[in-house]
């Protein structure tokens, strides 16, 4: 897996490429917490390229997304969600914990 | 097939698992539906039965039937029962989802069918996972049988003298 960071003024982008799971999933969560660490909480997080993701992956996804909604101070969003990870995570009722949107640019945009 | 009891695996294994489902003829989502449920299965084997990396092998062995895939996942871990672990909450706000169950509940809801059974004394669990196929789904799962075997044995005949 493999994941390319972006820093923009008012969020950074986190495009991963390959499976998230119990193999990766470490290597994503330290990417995201070096983000939290640099003070920056506003996360996009594109799913272009990521064809599997396991619980593993969202149980990253979810602390990540603790640790920047607390104080108000940020927040984890998706963007392009293959249709069967979308309803993975319909299904684990994380389409109400995270917003999600059908490209990165709308998701950047919004912050 | 065997592989190592390591997350390295879990690549390995889906693509395997995937291969067979495609064979089986299953549509797109439960191909996904089918490797989420044997990543899920594996990582647990991993970390719960084995402790860790490194601590033993998985075998898998894969059934495919004109309309089902049957997956046997087994391992010689520390047993384990599917009723000590809750389900996870899934309605709840952000700050009181914790991290577990959410693996054994993708298992159960990915798959049509999943029995678990401990297969020694001390150690050694085996995971029975079946997917029908999309038309024969879990609502029309009372008009399918569940097939027949018949053994018939001819014993050499005893020599009298």
């Amino acid at each position: 897996m493999e994941i390319k960071n972006i820093e923009y003024k008012h969020c950074d982008l986190v495009a991963v490429s390959g499976r998230i799971d119990s193999a990766t999933a470490p290597q994503f969560s330290e990417n995201l917490n070096r983000i939290n660490e640099k003070g920056r909480f506003k996360i996009v997080v594109d799913f272009t390229d990521v064809p599997f993701i396991s619980s593993a992956g969202l149980r990253v996804l979810v602390n990540a997304q603790k640790n920047c909604k607390r104080f108000n101070r940020g927040e984890v969003v998706l963007a392009n969600v293959p249709p069967n990870i979308k309803s993975a995570l319909e299904l684990a009722g994380f389409t109400l914990l995270f917003r999600i949107f059908d490209d990165t640019l709308t998701a950047v945009g919004n912050f | 097939m065997v592989f190592p009891g390591r997350y390295e695996s879990l690549a390995e294994i889906a693509d395997f698992v995937r291969a067979a489902a495609r064979e089986t003829g299953l549509d797109d989502f439960s191909i996904y539906a089918v490797e989420t449920a044997v990543d899920e299965a594996c990582s647990n084997i991993i970390e719960h039965a084995y402790q860790g990396e490194d601590n033993g092998v998985i075998e898998c062995a894969l059934t495919i039937k004109p309309d089902r895939l049957t997956i046997v996942l087994e391992d010689q871990g520390l047993p384990f029962n599917p009723k000590d672990i809750p389900d996870p909450k899934l309605s709840v706000p952000l700050e009181e989802r914790d991290d577990h169950g959410l693996g054994l509940f993708f298992i159960r809801q990915m798959m049509d069918e999943v029995f678990f059974e401990n297969t020694g004394p001390e150690r050694g669990n085996r995971v029975t996972m079946i997917k029908y196929k999309e038309h024969l789904g879990k609502k029309h799962r009372h008009l399918r049988g569940h097939g027949n075997r018949v053994t018939m044995t001819k014993d050499k005949e005893k020599k009298v003298g």
